[in-house]
């Protein structure tokens, strides 16, 4: 199931609030489900994405944790392996980097090292992004880092709907899975049901369907894609945007398809261009529908510079529908 | 401390059996038939089986990249164990893991691990969970010296004493961090000296004397399933063999006197002598389990020898748990 921004006939949630809930309803669904991080516990997390779990569930689980981003990986990792559904989490992505080893090394690798004797039900949540001038340590999008190790999946929400399902899905999943909020949708609202309901983690979302032109995007830039083709729909150009909603495992087909349909397409993410995503999302499309290609395609990225503090160059840094329609319009300009 | 005459057969046991199967595993190695890496247990036996036997079955072990002896010292199936270290399909991992990823989850033993420090936060992980599920189940963390100096092993210690876990920490302290002596890498001269930092009590206990270890493990161990939070033991022991191989490495980091003084107080000799002299086993009772252990690795070594190789298509399996719906 999914849904497109203009389906209001669903209750309206903020994309936080549906993080929230989701928790809620599955620690009360999974008594082996429990939470565990820095600030996690009884203040409910720095954004309140944990906030009521400890005064309903208790401190066991809901758990306060040392600013020790190794432990809690491995808290999670060792839990998981006997038995328990862990859900931790590292405040900002960024802070994944501290915990590079117990989650590329540990809990992406030991199912096969293993030989496939044990499960590894292990979600790692986590804020990513730019947009709040919170400078280069915790800002960053590092989705391509994490996709490219074998054995993790990472989840980028774009809406309160796939916030809450994706989640779900990311919690019943018997693997690790990294599952980035984005910082600056926190108080977005859109449609989002009451009861529980899993987004299949590796199933891409049409946000918007069109003719001309395929945008291949995730995350927060799902919006502002949104916006540039309402922007180039009054220009005459329909634009289809692709809302990836899981990086890895990714919905190659989905992108296949649409770009064979517009034979155009332009890949939008907030991360560095160099060894992005859509390095590899073209990468694909060109070694599974090269003769359907009317133009190169796109990519709209950050620039690779660190993200900047000042409002003044972060503003610039990040992509907005000012930018990607000026990308989509070189791809739709281009003749075949 | 009163130990029965079954407790100190058993700990000589489980001594011999790590013995002679990396005794075995050198040899293999050194005749090219065990691929890649291989970092022998041999002379610090008396710690694995001092530790695992003051364990119940469901007790968890965290192992180190040494950790041939702490599967052993769980129990560990020889001729699976020697399969795995030899890459085959008959192996505890199917060939997928090898000397430094050896696990067997059914005896509870997390698997050994190729990151120094880094199984400390799991075997935590576990402790967490017994915790979780108001169980009295304990896990042990074995690591070594050198394991101390990074920080994963920090905070795991601090977040297992933090959150009061039913955890042992055991330190194997063979005085090398791979080739460079312990006390170029820290200020201090016992590594239990890290322990009051995290606010457990810990220990000193000579690691060549299995039934002394096997005694602070029993206290450390009691202390943590009654819920009193972790503890920690630095077992000081020795490796007679390189960090990684056995000698081939063609460059002296040790002296020979000192290798042959810690030689002299072998764990296994030791014990032998002491169960003769307190007639807890005969000379003939002792060689008779030794050649029954040397017989079981011998056809552990054929098992791992007429044991094929993974087919090809085992690369993708067990990547990722595939849903079954």
């Amino acid at each position: 199931m999914t849904v497109t921004e203009t389906d209001n006939a669903l209750r309206q949630k903020t994309y936080l609030g549906a993080f929230n809930e989701a928790l809620h309803q599955i620690m009360a669904e999974d008594p082996d489900v429990f939470c565990a991080g820095e600030d996690v516990g009884a203040s409910g997390g720095v954004f309140g994405s944990f906030g009521g779990l400890q005064a309903k569930y208790g401190e066991l689980r809901s758990v306060d944790t040392p600013i020790s981003e190794q432990a809690i990986i491995g808290l999670g990792i060792g839990a998981a392996v006997a038995g328990l559904r862990p859900v931790v989490d590292l405040m900002f992505m960024d802070f994944i980097m501290v915990a590079m080893d117990q989650i590329a090394n540990q809990a992406a690798k030991l199912k096969y090292m293993f030989g496939g004797k044990t499960t590894l039900p292990l979600t790692i949540t986590t804020n990513a992004g730019a947009g709040l001038s919170a400078a280069a340590q915790h800002s960053q999008s590092l989705e391509a880092m994490l996709a490219h190790v074998p054995g993790l999946k990472v989840v980028m929400p774009s809406n309160s709907y796939d916030a809450k399902g994706l989640l779900i899905a990311s919690i019943r999943d018997d693997n690790p899975v990294i599952y980035a909020k984005q910082k600056t949708l926190f108080g977005a609202k859109g449609p989002c049901p009451e009861e529980m309901f899993e987004v299949p983690l590796g199933v891409a979302n049409t946000s918007r369907p069109g003719t001309d032109v395929t945008i291949v995007t995730y995350g927060r830039m799902v919006g502002e894609s949104l916006k540039a083709a309402s922007i180039l729909s009054e220009e005459g150009v329909d634009v289809e945007v692709i809302d990836l909603r899981t990086l890895q495992p990714m919905d190659s087909e989905a992108i296949v398809a649409s770009v064979k349909r517009t034979n155009r397409c332009v890949v939008v993410h907030e991360a560095v261009r160099f060894a992005g995503m859509g390095a590899e999302i073209a990468a694909q499309i060109q070694e599974e529908a090269f003769d359907y290609l009317d133009a190169p395609i796109g990519r709209i990225a950050a620039p690779f510079a660190p993200v900047p503090f000042s409002p003044g160059l972060e503003g610039g840094y990040v992509p907005d529908a000012k930018r990607i329609a000026e990308g989509v319009r070189a791809a739709v300009s281009r003749n075949s | 401390m009163e130990i029965t005459n079954d407790v100190l057969k058993d700990l000589h046991y489980r001594m011999i059996r790590i013995r002679f199967f990396e005794e075995a595993a050198g040899k293999l190695f050194e005749n090219s038939e065990m691929p890649g890496f291989i970092h022998l247990y041999t002379g610090e036996e008396a710690v694995a089986a001092g530790v695992c036997a003051a364990l119940r079955p469901d007790d968890q072990v965290g192992s180190t990249h040494r950790g041939h002896g702490h599967l052993i010292g769980k129990g560990g199936d020889l001729p699976k164990m020697m399969a795995e270290l030899m890459g085959k399909a008959t192996g505890y991992c199917n060939g997928k893991g090898g000397s430094m990823h050896i696990c067997d989850l059914e005896l509870n033993m997390l698997g050994a691990n190729g990151i120094v420090g880094a199984g400390a936060p799991i075997a935590v992980g576990a402790a967490f969970a017994n915790k979780y599920r108001g169980n009295d189940t304990v896990a042990v963390v074995f690591f070594g010296d050198g394991a101390t100096n990074i920080g994963a092993f920090h905070e795991a210690a601090n977040m297992a004493a933090a959150l009061q876990l039913p955890a042992v920490f055991v330190c194997e302290n063979n005085e090398y961090g791979e080739y460079t002596p312990r006390h170029k890498t820290m200020a201090i001269d016992d590594v239990v000296d890290r322990a009051a930092g995290y606010g457990m009590p810990g220990v000193i206990v000579d690691g060549m004397d299995a039934v002394a270890v096997y005694e602070a493990a029993t206290q450390a161990v009691a202390r943590a399933r009654a819920g009193h939070g972790p503890s920690f033991i630095e077992a000081k022991t020795y490796r007679y063999y390189n960090h990684h191989g056995v000698q081939i490495m063609g460059f002296k980091y040790r002296t020979d006197e000192e290798v042959d003084s810690w030689k002299a107080r072998d764990c296994i000799d030791a014990m032998e002598r002491d169960l003769v002299a307190q007639a807890v086993m005969t000379q003939d009772e002792i060689d008779a389990i030794r050649a029954e252990v040397q017989q079981a690795v011998d056809e552990a070594v054929e098992f791992g020898r007429d044991s094929p190789y993974p087919e090809l298509d085992e690369m993708l399996t067990d990547v990722y748990t595939i849903a079954a719906n």
